[in-house]
């Protein structure tokens, strides 16, 4: 007896062993390839030679598997393939989980990489770590929310605050300057939830006299939930004029809030970010605009400027990646179709 | 402790006593909080803000309702969430991205469910993996296996849209109700998600009450050492009470994939918690023994009712939590207390 579960726990290790084993190949695969691109052949063969030589830049991200994290891992690579670097790319599964940052930024400086491109979760405790590595001469680039602290060389990130100022203006536009708004937002306790609220909020409150925000809340981007959450707040504002939902998310739940409530049309949905859906429901009108951040941009800024660092040549320390306001009219426009994700 | 054993012990006429009382108790509870909403918000009382409450109910309702059989032998499943979410997925490819039949596609969603939850019996049962491990090694696997499915298609992580088949989405969004509704309450439009929340909730039943199935769960749950000396296969049938439960994820899958018209890998962390709630708050005990689907369906109820109504009285979601968890401990609590006086 004994001995049989000794042999089925070895067994069951063995199976571990060769499902990561294999599954290892086929993730190392699609990281390469975005940045092999035409001439896979040439550099097929040139990473096992110059391996020792390549900086090694790791990419600490706030999350993988958001789409928005997928595009800013794409413009990573893409850098990474430009000049000819190794990154790595990861986050924690949800935004809260800031202690399993503070593992992944553990472990990156303990491979001794070139640089760091660094989006903090929490900056007070990533603190030592990146005092850490200034003292060891290794440059932090920061991205997305950034890093609150003068360790950074430059910090590649969308003006939050100013672009859900822009969402602001435009919903005073499409309302006709007064009436009743709420806002949905991802969470409360996030660079990116804060500014997107107060942008918005404070916009309102300067420049709007007649606009009343009558409801704030957080969905945790979780898109059932932001949906039931959104169709409590509309049934009990039957007045409600405009909604606007901060990230891809919540931006989804006000949409299916008003389509499954039969306000189509009725009430000004804006949104943020992209995502097939959200795209879809701009094209046909039930959400009348978006802004758009430029993650790739971003991705790809971080690691150009962690290059730059490691070679010492100068950096400016704000780089603006931008952002867009988006409706049926642009979205198709050069500018403005390859920022916006699937 | 000692007084649930007693109670457990007591023979089966007191468990139909006390569950007719908690089932009393329970439906007070939501009485009770309706009619205080109802005086509160003039919105809350509205037919629509009952549909939207019934529709927010379907999901957890689903999930609740596997976890009920699950508690009652008194095991645990913590994976019901991410299975959820994996079955919603697998439904997402076969039909997105293989083009199966919508039938086949909704057929692949449940018993990913089913088998999810076969193994979860599996290893409890004859590996002797405690539930609540074997349940979170569970919850683990398929949260991942979702977000690698997701990435078939495109190489990223990303959701998989139902936009070829409209009719997916009518399966919890149209009303075959309505028709029938319409002389009584014109204008009302209860969901399919409701329906299929009821007609689950009446096949739960039977199969508790009326089953083999269902009288060896309360068996085992009661005292799985007299359930087995008298000649019960224990192990067989606690997997199959797992695969029971995996099931009802797995459908549960099918209905949130269908609700937000997409299939969301990095959904259903979390919706574990929420199904136990509503099992706890629904009278059956985590000791075993004693479960009753009425009660599991008024718990889900009571925290859909309550998070509703909370919102639309514009309480801020920060005491919202604090509001669920004192329900929570105040429903286990009145429990405990009836049963000492019985």
């Amino acid at each position: 007896m004994k001995n049989n579960r000794l042999a089925m726990l070895l067994l069951g290790m063995l199976l571990i062993a060769s499902l990561v084993s294999a599954c290892a190949a086929p993730v190392a695969a699609p990281a390469a390839a975005p940045a092999t691109g035409g001439d896979a052949a040439a550099t097929e063969a040139a990473p096992a030679e110059a391996d020792a030589a390549r900086p090694y830049i790791p990419v600490i991200s706030k999350g993988f598997q958001h789409q928005f994290w997928q595009a800013v891992k794409l413009g990573s690579e893409r850098a990474a393939a430009d000049y000819n670097v190794d990154i790595t790319f990861e986050g924690p599964a949800t935004e809260a989980e800031v202690d399993k940052q503070i593992e992944m930024l553990e472990a990156a400086l303990a491979k001794n990489p070139a640089a760091i491109c660094f989006a903090a979760l929490d900056t007070q405790a990533a603190n030592p770590l990146l005092e850490e590595a200034h003292s060891r001469g290794i440059p932090i680039v920061g991205f997305d929310s950034g890093v609150d602290s003068d360790i950074p060389v430059a910090t590649a990130a969308t003006d939050n605050i100013a672009a859900a100022a822009l969402a602001a203006d435009k919903m005073a536009e499409l309302i006709g300057g007064s009436g009743k708004v709420a806002v949905l937002v991802h969470d409360q306790t996030s660079r990116t939830g804060i500014d997107r609220r107060d942008g918005f909020v404070n916009r309102i409150a300067e420049a709007y006299p007649d606009i009343e925000i009558v409801n704030v809340d957080y969905g945790g981007g979780d898109h059932l939930r932001s949906t039931d959450l959104a169709k409590a707040v509309i049934q009990a504002n039957p007045d409600l004029k405009g909604y606007f939902g901060a990230n891809e998310g919540s931006a989804i739940g006000v949409l299916n809030a008003v389509a499954e409530l039969g306000k189509e049309g009725e009430i000004v949905v804006i949104g943020y970010d992209a995502g097939a859906q959200q795209k879809e429901a701009v094209r046909s009108g039930v959400m009348a605009g978006a802004i758009t951040q430029n993650p790739i941009g971003i991705g790809y800024k971080c690691v150009e400027a962690a290059v730059k660092a490691i070679n010492g040549e100068e950096v400016d320390p704000v780089i603006d990646t931008g952002f867009f306001w988006y409706d049926a009219s642009n979205m198709d426009s050069e500018e403005i179709a390859p920022l916006l994700y699937d | 402790m000692a007084t649930a054993e007693t109670t457990l012990t007591t023979g089966k006429q007191s468990i139909f006593r006390s569950s007719a009382a908690q089932k009393l108790l329970a439906f007070a509870a939501l009485i009770v909080i309706f009619v205080v909403f109802s005086i509160l918000s003039p919105f809350f009382r509205t037919p629509e803000n009952v549909v939207n409450i019934l529709l927010a109910t379907a999901v957890n309702g689903v999930l609740a309702l596997g976890v009920t059989f699950i508690i009652t032998t008194a095991g645990i499943d913590l994976s019901v969430g991410t299975v959820m979410t994996l079955s919603a997925v697998m439904t997402g490819l076969a039909i997105s991205i293989y083009g199966l039949p919508v039938p086949v596609g909704i057929l692949v969603g449940v018993l990913t469910g089913s088998t999810a939850g076969l193994i979860n019996g599996l290893v409890i049962s004859r590996m002797r993996v405690p539930p609540f491990i074997a349940t979170l090694g569970m919850m683990m696997i398929a949260r991942g296996l979702a977000l690698v499915l997701s990435t078939i298609e495109t190489g990223t992580v990303k959701p998989i849209y139902f936009s070829d088949t409209p009719v997916f989405r009518q399966i919890t969004m149209g009303s075959v109700l309505s028709p029938l509704l319409s002389p009584i309450a014109p204008g009302v439009n209860v969901p399919n998600a409701v329906l299929i929340l009821f007609i689950a909730a009446l096949i739960a039943a039977f199969i508790l009450a009326k089953t083999v199935l269902g009288r060896y769960t309360v068996a085992m749950g009661s005292n799985e050492e007299a359930t087995r000396l008298s000649g019960v296969n224990v192990a067989n049938w606690k997997t199959a009470v797992y695969a029971l439960g995996g099931t009802f994820s797995g459908l549960a899958g099918v209905m949130i994939a269908s609700r937000l018209n997409s299939a969301q890998p990095a959904l259903g962390v979390g919706y574990e918690l929420e199904a136990i709630a509503a099992v706890v708050i629904g009278g059956t005990s985590l000791s075993g023994g004693q479960g009753t689907v009425l009660g599991t369906i008024i718990g889900a109820f009571i925290i859909s009712t309550l998070t509703n109504g909370l919102r639309i009285m514009n309480v801020p979601q920060e005491w919202q939590f604090v509001v669920t968890g004192l329900i929570v401990i105040l429903a286990v609590y009145l429990d405990i207390l009836r049963r000492r006086r019985s």
